[in-house]
C-alpha cells in the first residue's frame, strides 16, 4: 500500500504548532469550566449586581464601538489616502494605546479629562460636565484602548482596496464624499466589520483604564472585568462564575457575528 | 458638438504629446503599442490624470486649460469612460451599476433603475439585471460597462481597450455590437486599442501613436494601405521599406538591394507590399516577377490558415504561404530560398 | 500587574538561591506580602534591615490584604504575610499555612482624606452622605472598606460613594489628584501623602480600628531569615519607623 504524502496531507510543520496554539488558547476556558461551582451557579448568576455589571459591560462596549466607528473610519481613510506632513506621527499616535499599559492610559486620561485635568477643568467649570465616575467615562476609557484596533483594520482594508473603483465613480459624476459612501465603504465593509468586532471585544475586556479613569461603582461604572477583580478579593468562586459568564456571552456574540457578517470562508 | 484637445504629459523619460479633434458622432480610434501613452490620453481627457500642459474644449466648454488655470474636476465633466477590465462595482447588481451615475446626479432610485433597465434592454441584457458582476461573462460585463457609461449621457465617450479582455470568439460578436452602439451614439467617441483589426473595424478615423507622439492619422483603410512606420506595417503584415526612387527603381535603404515599382517616382519613398503577394521558391524563379531576392529562412509562423515565412535577404521579407507549400518545398529555418514579388503588387509613395 | 511581577521576581530569586543552605541565619532572600498601607513603612524598614544584615534581601508584594491572602492560599511563594486586618489573616491561618500564631504588631486608624485646600469644606463622616460631592471609598471586600463600613454604621450615615476602589492606595491617589472631594483612607496614608492631601480625623474611627497581624508562613524556604525580619519589625527600629508613619501601638 502506498501512503499518499505531500499534497494530500496537510503539512505537519504547520498543523502541529497550530494545534499547540489552540490548546494554549483554550487553557483558561478549560480551567474556568473545571473549577466552576456548578451547584451554586444559579444563585450567583441571578444576583442583581451580576445583571447590572453585564448590562453595563455590553452597553459600554457597544457605545465605544460606535464612537470608534464614527471617529476611526475617517481617521483610517485619512491615513490610507492622504499624504500630509506628520502622517508618521499620527500613525504612531494611533498605535500608542496599543503599547501603553492600560492603567497608564487611565492615568493619562485623568490628567487631561479629570476634574482638575487640562481640558477637564474647563468642562467642569463651564459645562458642569464631569467624565470620571460616570458611564460616559467608561466609554471614553474603553474607546481610548479599543479604537486603534478599528483604525488599523480599516486602514489595511482601504490600502488593499482597488482605488480604480473610485475613479470609475468619479467619471460617473460622484463627488469624493459620495464615492466614499457608496463605493469605497461597501468595498471595505468586511474590513470595517472585522475591525469593529475586534474593537468591541477589546472594549468589553478593558480593565485598567476603566478602573483608573472611571472608578468602580456597581450600576454606573462597574463593568464585568471590574466585578471579577473585586470578587477575586473575597470570593474566588464568584469570580469564576462571573468570568465564565463574560466568556460565554462574548463567545456567543463573536461566533454569531462572524458567521453572518464577516462571511463564511 | 466637438472635442478639441491637446495633451502634454511628462513622466520621467516618457513624454506624451497628443493633439486631436473629434467631430460629433465621429468615432476616432487611437492605435498604438502598449506603453505608447494611449490610456494616459484617455485619463487626461477624463481628468483622472494631471497633465503638465493641457487644453481640453468640449462643445465650446473649456474643461481644462493649464495656461488659464482652469480645471473642471472629473465628476463634473460630461465624459463617460469604459475602463479596461470594465471595473463594474462588485457589490452592486448590473442594474444598480448602470443606475449609479444617474443616482449620483440626483435622480430618485426608482427613476434611475427604470432608466437603467431600458439601457440594459438596449444592450440585450435585460434578463441579467439583478446579476452580480462576478457572475457575468466577459462579453456581458463589457456591455454593462458600456451601458453604465452611456446612461449618464456623456458628450464624450472614452473606451479603453474595449475588446482586449475578451476571448477571440466573443470578440467578433462584441465588435460588431459595439460598432452598432457607437453608430447610434451622438457625441464624440474616442477608443484606444493596440489591436489593428479592432481599430480598422471601429474607427471612422484612425490616429496612430507611438512613444508618446502621433505618427499617422487618417481613415483606417488609408493608413493600412500606406503605413508610415514599421509598427503599423508589421501589425497589418505589410512589408515596408524606405528607399530612394529613381524612376521605376528604388534603392532600398541600408543596402538592402533594390525594388522595381510600377509608378515612376523620385526622391525618398516608402515601398510596401503585402505578404500575400510574395512567392517563395527553392531556386531562382524565372517569370514575370520583377522583384526577386535570395535569402535564408529566418522564421516560420502560423497565421490562421497561412504560414508567414520571414526571409532574411537583405531585404527582410515576409511571405504568406500555405502549410502544404511549406511541406512540399521542405521549408525549414536556415534553408536557402528565393522570394519574388510582382512590381504591380508593390505600392510606392513619398515618405 | 505589580503583584504578578513581584511573584515572578520572587520565584526567580528563590530559584536562584534554591538548594543553597545558608551558613549565617541572617542572609538570604525573604519575600514579604504586605498590605498596601504598609508600603512606605516596610520599604524603609527593609532598607535598614538589609543594612543590618548583609547578605539579606527583602522583596515585597504590596497589595490589598484580601487579594494577597487569596494568592497565598492559592500557593504563591511568600515567606511573611502582614495583613491590614485580622479577618484576612484568618483565611491564611485557616488554610493551615501559618507557622505559629499571627501576632498583631500595629493598629491603623481610619481618617478622612481631602485634597490640599479642602475646597469642598469637608468636616466629617456626615458629608459622605451628600450626593453632589465626589467621594471615594475602598470596596468593602478589602480591609479598609470593611472598616469604613463599620464606622459608617456606628455614625449612622449612609455614604454615597462615586467609586469603590480595589485598594486604599487607589483611593488616596484619586484624592491627591483632586478627582474626588474626599475619601476614607488610613491615617498612615494621609501622612505618607504629605502636602498633597489633608487629613480629618473622626470619632467613629475608634470603633473601626484595623489590627495588623503578621506571621511567618510555613512554606518559607528560609524560615530563619523570615523570622529575623519579623523580629526586626517588632523591634525598636521597626517600631520607630512604624510610629513615625502614623501607625498606633497595638
Amino acid at each position: 500500500m502506498i501512503l499518499r504524502l505531500g499534497k494530500d496531507r496537510p503539512p505537519v510543520a504547520l498543523v502541529a504548532p497550530a494545534a499547540l496554539a489552540t490548546v494554549f488558547l483554550a487553557l483558561p476556558l478549560v480551567g474556568l469550566v473545571a473549577r466552576a461551582p456548578w451547584r451554586d451557579l444559579g444563585d450567583q448568576l441571578t444576583s442583581p449586581e451580576v445583571a447590572s455589571a453585564l448590562r453595563l459591560s455590553l452597553l459600554a462596549a457597544t457605545m465605544s464601538t460606535v464612537v470608534s466607528l464614527l471617529l476611526g473610519v475617517p481617521l483610517a481613510w485619512v491615513l490610507a489616502r492622504l499624504r500630509f506632513p506628520g502622517r508618521g506621527v499620527v500613525r504612531a499616535l494611533v498605535m500608542l494605546p496599543l503599547v501603553l499599559p492600560p492603567v497608564v492610559g487611565g492615568v493619562a486620561l485623568l490628567l487631561v479629562l479629570g476634574r482638575r485635568g487640562l481640558v477637564g477643568q474647563w468642562l467642569d467649570g463651564w459645562l458642569g460636565m464631569s467624565l470620571p465616575f460616570t458611564t460616559a467615562g467608561v466609554v471614553v476609557a474603553e474607546t481610548f484602548v479599543a479604537m486603534p484596533f478599528l483604525v488599523i483594520s480599516v486602514e489595511g482594508a482601504l490600502r488593499a482596496a482597488d482605488r480604480r473603483f473610485e475613479d470609475v465613480a468619479a467619471t460617473l459624476g460622484a463627488s469624493r464624499w459620495v464615492a466614499f459612501r457608496r463605493v469605497t465603504l461597501p468595498l471595505v465593509g468586511p474590513g470595517v466589520v472585522a475591525g469593529a468586532v475586534l474593537c468591541w471585544a477589546r472594549a468589553l475586556g478593558e480593565f485598567g483604564a476603566t478602573i483608573t479613569f472611571a472608578g468602580n461603582l456597581p450600576g454606573r461604572t462597574q463593568t464585568m472585568p471590574l466585578a471579577v477583580y473585586i470578587a477575586l478579593e473575597s470570593d474566588p468562586e464568584a469570580a469564576v462564575v462571573l468570568s465564565l459568564l463574560l466568556v460565554a456571552v462574548s463567545v456567543v456574540i463573536l461566533v454569531g457575528l462572524r458567521e453572518r457578517w464577516i462571511g463564511a470562508v | 458638438m466637438s472635442l478639441d484637445a491637446a495633451i502634454h504629459v511628462k513622466r520621467g523619460h516618457f513624454a506624451l504629446d497628443v493633439a486631436l479633434q473629434i467631430a460629433a458622432g465621429e468615432v476616432v480610434v487611437l492605435l498604438g503599442p502598449n506603453g505608447a501613452g494611449k490610456t494616459t490620453v484617455l485619463h487626461a481627457l477624463a481628468g483622472l490624470v494631471l497633465a503638465d500642459a493641457a487644453r481640453v474644449e468640449l462643445d465650446g466648454e473649456v474643461l481644462e486649460d493649464t495656461a488659464e488655470r482652469v480645471r473642471v474636476p472629473t465628476e463634473r465633466r460630461p465624459v463617460g469612460l469604459v475602463f479596461q477590465d470594465y471595473l463594474l462595482f462588485p457589490h452592486l447588481s448590473a442594474l444598480d451599476n448602470v443606475a449609479f451615475g444617474m443616482r449620483c446626479r440626483g435622480r430618485s432610485r426608482t427613476a434611475a433603475r427604470e432608466q437603467a433597465k431600458q439601457w440594459l434592454q438596449r444592450v440585450g441584457l435585460a434578463d441579467r439585471a439583478e446579476a452580480r458582476p462576478a457572475t457575468l461573462s466577459g462579453g456581458q460585463a463589457q456591455r454593462v460597462a458600456l451601458a453604465r457609461a452611456l446612461a449618464v449621457e456623456p458628450r464624450l465617450l472614452l473606451l479603453d481597450e474595449p475588446l482586449a479582455a475578451l476571448d477571440a470568439g466573443t470578440r467578433v460578436a462584441v465588435r460588431s455590437d459595439l460598432t452598432r452602439h457607437l453608430a447610434g451614439y451622438g457625441g464624440c467617441a474616442l477608443a484606444v486599442t493596440h489591436d489593428p483589426l479592432d481599430a480598422m473595424v471601429l474607427a471612422d478615423r484612425l490616429i496612430v501613436i507611438e512613444a508618446g507622439s502621433v505618427v499617422q492619422e487618417g481613415r483606417p483603410q488609408d493608413v493600412a494601405r500606406h503605413p508610415r512606420t514599421d509598427y503599423v506595417a508589421r501589425l497589418v503584415g505589410l512589408n515596408l521599406f524606405r528607399g530612394t526612387a529613381r524612376g521605376h527603381e528604388v534603392a532600398l535603404a541600408g543596402d538592402a538591394g533594390s525594388a522595381v515599382v510600377p509608378t515612376a517616382t523620385h526622391g525618398d519613398v516608402f515601398v510596401a507590399f503585402p505578404p500575400a503577394a510574395v512567392t517563395v521558391h527553392r531556386s531562382r524563379p524565372e517569370g514575370s516577377a520583377r522583384n526577386v531576392w535570395p535569402g535564408r529562412i529566418a522564421g516560420l509562423e502560423l497565421h490562421g490558415d497561412l504560414v508567414r515565412v520571414e526571409v532574411a535577404g537583405p531585404p527582410t521579407v515576409l511571405a504568406d504561404v500555405t502549410p502544404a507549400a511549406v511541406a512540399d518545398l521542405g521549408l525549414d529555418p536556415g534553408g536557402a530560398v528565393w522570394v519574388a514579388v510582382k512590381a504591380t503588387e508593390v505600392a510606392c509613395y513619398p515618405a | 500587574m505589580k503583584p504578578l511581577l513581584a511573584v515572578i521576581l520572587a520565584v526567580a530569586l528563590l530559584s536562584g538561591c534554591g538548594g543553597e543552605s545558608s551558613e549565617a541565619a541572617t542572609s538570604g532572600a525573604v519575600t514579604v506580602f504586605a498590605a498596601a498601607s504598609l508600603t512606605e513603612a516596610f520599604t524603609e524598614i527593609a532598607t535598614a534591615f538589609e543594612a543590618a544584615h548583609p547578605g539579606a534581601k527583602v522583596t515585597f508584594n504590596f497589595g490589598p490584604s484580601s487579594g494577597l491572602a487569596e494568592q497565598i492560599v492559592q500557593g504563591a511563594p511568600a515567606d511573611v504575610f502582614a495583613a491590614a486586618n485580622t479577618s484576612t489573616m484568618d483565611k491564611v491561618v485557616a488554610a493551615g499555612l501559618s507557622d505559629g500564631a499571627a501576632e498583631v504588631f500595629v493598629r491603623n486608624y481610619l481618617e478622612i482624606a481631602v485634597p490640599a485646600g479642602n475646597l469642598a469644606g469637608i468636616s466629617g463622616l456626615a458629608d459622605f452622605a451628600k450626593p453632589d460631592l465626589k467621594l471615594a471609598l475602598c470596596a468593602e471586600q478589602v480591609p479598609c472598606g470593611a472598616a469604613a463600613k463599620k464606622a459608617f454604621a456606628a455614625a449612622g450615615v449612609r455614604p454615597q460613594p462615586d467609586t469603590l476602589e480595589q485598594d486604599v492606595k487607589a483611593v488616596l491617589s484619586k484624592v491627591s489628584l483632586g478627582e474626588v472631594d474626599a475619601g476614607i483612607v488610613y491615617h498612615t496614608d494621609v501622612q505618607a501623602a504629605g502636602g498633597r492631601v489633608a487629613g480629618i480625623e473622626f470619632p467613629e474611627a475608634e470603633q473601626a480600628v484595623n489590627d495588623y497581624p503578621m506571621v511567618v508562613l510555613k512554606t518559607a524556604p528560609n524560615a530563619a531569615i523570615a523570622r529575623a525580619f519579623v523580629a526586626y519589625v517588632r523591634g525598636a527600629e521597626g517600631a520607630r519607623v512604624l510610629t513615625e508613619a502614623g501607625f498606633a501601638r497595638p
